[in-house]
């Protein structure tokens, strides 16, 4: 098996995705939004409860590749409880990582630098920043859909 | 297809001289050696076709139709001669039957655009199948959107069968136009399509046949299968991208106003009034792919020169074997079981969803498609979001469908 590939799939990875975290929809949720990925048809919805500029509690429903389901559970961890605008930089920040922009230089992600593999497979992205962009629309109260296209 | 000579089953395609005819199954991919099994998406091509493109602009490159000049006879005759390969290929009635477009999603949508919009009103109905692939499904809708018509769909069985007893309920009266898939892109099920023409055709409906996976599988002789309109790609056969082909029965295109205006298309043009060529130029206005029509002819008579009886033999004997390998994966369950069926194999792995089974095998050099396959409602129907599909050619070997299944094994072993 190559290293890439052995990158990619970290123990961490399969962790999240076995077992996501936080995978249910909130009853209070302040903002939500979905997300699709055409490409494979993978659906996320992202549910958010908002207040006083802090992410209090966070929530995901749907899913779909191991790096996806991964990537929004690792998400709600690493955002539960940080103020909006904290979350917003840990999104360009993960953004950088995964699509390897600026080559790739990023701040601390902590565990989410599990996923940095994702940027030797060009074609993995989006599934690795599908719950983000959905995360992104529910900020903006955007109530519509997005798409990963 | 009738046998050239002898009287015994065809024989059997020597597989190894045939790959040595495709200069990139020779590709290394990730390391590995190339197994390409992603032939529903497109096919590869053969050193002959890759050459008569090359020839084609080295030698004989020049406009068709116009020139007085040799390299424009030249080309148009090459042009010409496509035309007629691709008649005798499908076994159309004559080569003016035989109208050049991109592919088979603009085939589609020139019949639904300028043979049905014409035609239809409100309460008319529109059949489909609930295989079809999004390219005969959507022209169709935007045809029930302008006119007010209706789209009816034909149920499919567990099985990924059509439901023959509901096409007999759903074909009637208010039918104008039946549009089926001869080969189900992500289940491999082979319709019906005579039966299904002898229904439509009782109820005074046309029938367009989207052949696009069945072309390189399958002999297609559009007389004996009776459909109206046959629609089919030069890429999923061998040949390049950017060219394919409809066929339309002589008096049903004859009677089509053109759908797009330009040059070659016409037979006079004056400001006051304009008249059109007759078909099929009536519908290849502006210059043609012309290299892509060549192509496609010395594609098509590839394929005729092995021989479509022996290439099904071939991948009968291909999908009997992958069938039984991967029947024998645990957590792996084929989606598609058809008895009559193609050489596609769409699958799921229980806890590995399958763009991780897609990116597992590509780094084993195993090339297959792993999503909806651009046929959501069938994904739909069977409760998944998407398959990993493994899909034949006449180039691939036992020894390609053995690394599928040991790169599945790699998978399931990466994800224990």
């Amino acid at each position: 098996m190559s290293g890439d590939l052995r990158d990619l799939y970290q123990q961490l990875v399969f962790d999240h995705y076995k077992r996501p975290r936080n995978h249910h929809a909130l009853d209070d949720a302040t903002h939500h939004a979905e997300g699709h990925n055409p490409l494979c048809g993978d659906e996320v919805t992202v549910w958010l409860d908002v207040a006083d500029g802090v992410v209090r509690n966070v929530g995901f429903e749907g899913g779909g590749c191991a790096i996806a389901t991964a990537s929004a559970s690792l998400m709600t961890e690493a955002i539960k409880g940080r103020p909006v605008a904290e979350v917003q930089r840990i999104f360009d920040e993960f953004h950088r990582m995964v699509t390897g922009k600026e080559n790739g230089a990023h701040g601390d992600l902590g565990k989410l630098e599990v996923l940095a593999g994702v940027r030797e497979f060009p074609v993995r992205v989006k599934c690795a920043t599908l719950a983000w962009h959905t995360l992104h629309a529910a900020l903006e109260r955007e109530s519509k859909s997005v798409s990963t296209e | 297809m009738k046998l050239e000579r002898g009287v015994f089953a065809p024989a059997a395609v020597d597989v190894d001289r045939l790959r040595a005819d495709f200069p990139i199954l020779a590709e290394r991919v990730n390391g590995r050696p190339l197994v390409y099994l992603d032939n529903g998406a497109t096919t590869q091509k053969p050193r002959v076709v890759i050459d008569a493109l090359a020839s084609y602009y080295e030698h004989d490159n020049a406009n068709v139709h116009r020139g007085v000049h040799t390299l424009s006879r030249r080309a148009t005759d090459a042009y010409d001669a496509a035309r007629v390969t691709v008649q005798r290929f499908v076994n159309a009635a004559s080569p003016d039957e035989i109208v050049f477009v991109r592919g088979t999603t603009e085939a589609i949508n020139l019949v639904a655009f300028s043979h049905a919009r014409p035609r239809l009103v409100p309460g008319d109905e529109i059949v489909v199948t609930a295989m079809e692939h999004h390219s005969n499904i959507v022209p169709w809708q935007l045809a029930c959107e302008a006119t007010g018509a209706k789209l009816v769909v034909i149920p499919i069985d567990d099985t990924g069968a059509l439901r023959m007893d509901r096409a007999e309920e759903l074909i009637g009266p208010r039918t104008r136009v039946v549009a089926v898939t001869h080969v189900s892109n992500a289940l491999g099920s082979i319709v019906p399509v005579a039966r299904i023409v002898e229904l439509a055709h009782r109820h005074g409906a046309v029938v367009l046949v989207d052949g696009a996976q069945a072309v390189s599988h399958v002999a297609v002789d559009v007389q004996a299968l009776g459909c109206d309109f046959y629609a089919f790609s030069g890429h999923k056969i061998f040949g390049p991208t950017g060219i394919g082909v409809l066929w339309g029965r002589a008096p049903l295109l004859a009677a089509m106003p053109p759908w797009q205006g330009g040059g070659d298309m016409i037979r006079t043009v004056a400001f006051e009034k304009t008249t059109y060529a007759d078909p099929p130029f009536r519908f290849e206005a502006g210059t043609p792919d012309i290299a892509g029509a060549i192509g496609l002819a010395v594609a098509l008579d590839y394929v005729a020169g092995i021989g479509l009886d022996a290439i099904a033999a071939h991948e009968e004997h291909l999908l009997a074997h992958a069938t039984q390998r991967l029947l024998a994966i645990p957590g792996l369950t084929i989606v598609g079981t058809a008895v009559d069926k193609a050489s596609i194999v769409s699958f799921t792995v229980d806890g590995i969803h399958p763009h991780d089974i897609g990116t597992v095998l590509d780094q084993e050099g195993v090339a297959i498609r792993a999503g909806h396959h651009c046929a959501m409602p069938v994904m739909k129907r069977f409760g998944i979001s998407g398959t990993a599909r493994a899909s034949f050619a006449l180039y691939n070997s036992r020894a390609d469908v053995d690394a599928l299944a040991a790169g599945i094994e790699s998978a399931r072993r990466l994800f224990a």
